[in-house]
């Protein structure tokens, strides 16, 4: 955290190479705290990589990730979601079999900190614990609007309604940044609105920082104060939402340059 | 102690064992075809000590559930981090390797002949207490933030890591809590049999040991309760004549059958409880009569 500003996140010339193969190549991110920070690229272009060696699922080849100062580049997946990173993740991954109450219990678990002992004795501790779990749990899933759906299985909700059930997983374990892989993608239009507006709400609500992987570019543009456009593993810039939407190197991306003689 | 209360008791006893597998394979998803062997460390340990140390059987008992206990720990350590699957394998390397051990070690338990004249005094009434307090243990364990971590690391592993769950740690703990219900089953054994032979903790015995998890459903501790009970008596009664090849062919075909037509066991992951029944037979009626169940009927 250095002077005046201070960053949630700071990714320095960060480079991943799987044999031979460069998925991100000296990517340069500050996210600045409270603010809500969006990634978009083609598809293949190394966004969801991006989000994998922040949460620790591969480490970099090369170069530094800080979280509020700290260096995390390389720890374990669970000790860095235990330092307040939480994500979704593109390709959903609930608790398919469990109701959705009870992902969100399950998720709350790191604020718990009974003992073995304290939970098969039932003690005063586990109870206090467990009942605030179940107030924190169910005020979240209320203000999402999934608190009817609390009793049906997860796998059973309706796509868009998992997408959401993920953002509360993440939200309950107490992150200070939330990580967020294409959170629209499925979604209608009056489906993405919405989900624009319940962003917007978390970062208020829960003193959030918000980075976005999505395609949907209204859902982007609406939300984002900070965008970084990458391609090919590359970043190809940085700026407000008018500003990207200007840019001459992020239109070539998205429509293709008139070199593609060769395929 | 008459026919029955012997079969009642040995099935009380391997009940003990199956729950601890409940926990590992239905709760955890970590499917072991070893735990016979840690059911033969309980039971060797228990018998040798009371024989030659005269301890009295609670404290043998407890010192098998114990080394039990400690040897499937140093062995999960360097397995628990690989796949699945291969983790299946070393079990079943461990299971074998630990009953070829006891059975080569015959200054010490009278190898392939077996051990006998074990001090008995495992009664009816203690297994049954026993069993009933391991059901009540698993009951709590499954509702604090531990037992839910292990359900979470069943349904979905980069999930639970993303949570900050430690998949090892709860991984480990499940392999604690499975060795040590399948030392004491072992333990229980040996006191109640007065015999020891190590056929008796062959590969046959912890596929027997796993099927119940399987069959009752992954998940549902009734489910398995429920299984046990039916299948469990079985290698007693079907112990004349051929019936007993049979058996493994029966459950091969009842396994092959579950896993056909309702992957996730009979009860999947619900609980057979008072309310489900409930629901579940307000439901059978509602529609027997032609009518909407309103939703509520889809329980069980």
């Amino acid at each position: 955290m250095s002077g005046q500003q201070a960053y949630a996140l700071e990714i320095t010339d960060v480079c991943k190479n799987f044999s031979g193969i460069q998925a991100s190549k000296d990517i340069n991110i500050r996210v600045k705290e409270g603010e809500i920070y969006g990634i978009i690229g083609p598809n293949g272009a190394g966004k969801t990589t991006l989000f994998n060696l922040i949460t620790g699922v591969y480490a970099p080849t090369s170069g530094s990730i800080r979280f509020l100062g700290t260096e995390i580049a390389g720890k374990p997946t669970h000790e860095i979601s235990q330092m307040g990173i939480a994500r979704t993740f593109q390709n959903i991954r609930l608790f398919g079999d469990l109701t959705v109450y009870q992902n969100v219990l399950t998720a709350y678990q790191h604020n718990l900190t009974y003992s073995f002992l304290d939970g098969i004795l039932r003690t005063k501790k586990f109870r206090q614990q467990e009942k605030k779990a179940e107030e924190v749990c169910l005020d979240v899933l209320r203000r999402i609007g999934l608190y009817d759906l609390r009793d049906q299985h997860a796998s059973k909700l309706p796509y868009g309604q998992q997408r959401r059930l993920e953002i509360v997983r993440a939200i309950v374990t107490g992150a200070k940044l939330l990580l967020l892989d294409e959170p629209a993608a499925g979604m209608n239009e009056e489906e993405s609105l919405e989900l624009s507006q319940i962003i917007k709400d978390i970062r208020k609500d829960y003193h959030v920082t918000i980075v976005i992987i999505d395609h949907h570019m209204d859902v982007i543009m609406d939300v984002c104060e900070q965008i970084t456009v990458i391609n090919f593993g590359e970043m190809l810039t940085t700026g407000t939402a008018e500003e990207i939407q200007s840019n001459q190197a992020v239109i070539d991306a998205y429509l293709g340059v008139n070199d593609d003689a060769e395929d | 102690m008459s026919y029955w209360t012997g079969i009642a008791t040995q099935v009380g006893i391997y009940l003990i064992a199956v729950l601890g597998l409940s926990v590992l394979c239905g709760f955890t998803g970590m499917f072991s075809m070893g735990h016979a062997g840690f059911m033969a460390i309980g039971a060797y340990t228990s018998a040798l000590l009371s024989i030659h140390l005269s301890m009295p059987i609670w404290v043998s008992v407890l010192c098998g559930t114990l080394l039990a206990t400690l040897i499937g720990t140093l062995v999960s350590l360097p397995t628990l981090k690989l796949r699945d699957d291969y983790f299946l394998i070393v079990t079943l390397g461990v299971g074998e390797g630990i009953r070829l051990v006891i059975q080569n070690l015959a200054d010490l338990t009278g190898g392939a002949r077996g051990l006998t004249s074990i001090p008995g005094g495992v009664t009816i009434w203690g297994v049954l207490v026993i069993a009933v307090l391991a059901v009540v243990f698993i009951k709590l364990f499954l509702s604090t933030k531990f037992g839910r971590n292990c359900i979470a690391v069943r349904e979905e592993e980069l999930a639970a890591k993303s949570v900050g769950i430690n998949i090892f740690r709860y991984k480990l703990l499940a392999m604690v809590i499975s060795c040590a219900l399948c030392g004491l089953a072992g333990g229980l054994l040996a006191h109640y049999l007065n015999y020891l032979t190590p056929t008796l903790f062959n590969m046959t015995k912890s596929e027997e040991l796993i099927i119940p998890v399987i069959l009752g459903g992954r998940g549902s501790l009734t489910g398995t309760i429920v299984a046990g009970l039916l299948l469990l008596p079985l290698p007693e009664l079907l112990r004349f004549g051929s019936a007993q090849e049979w058996r493994m062919v029966i459950y091969g075909l009842l396994v092959v059958l579950v896993i056909t037509f309702r992957p996730s066991g009979l009860m999947g992951n619900k609980e057979l409880t008072l309310q489900n029944l409930k629901k579940f037979l307000a439901g059978f009626f509602l529609k027997n009569r032609g009518q909407a169940p309103d939703g509520k009927g889809d329980s069980v």
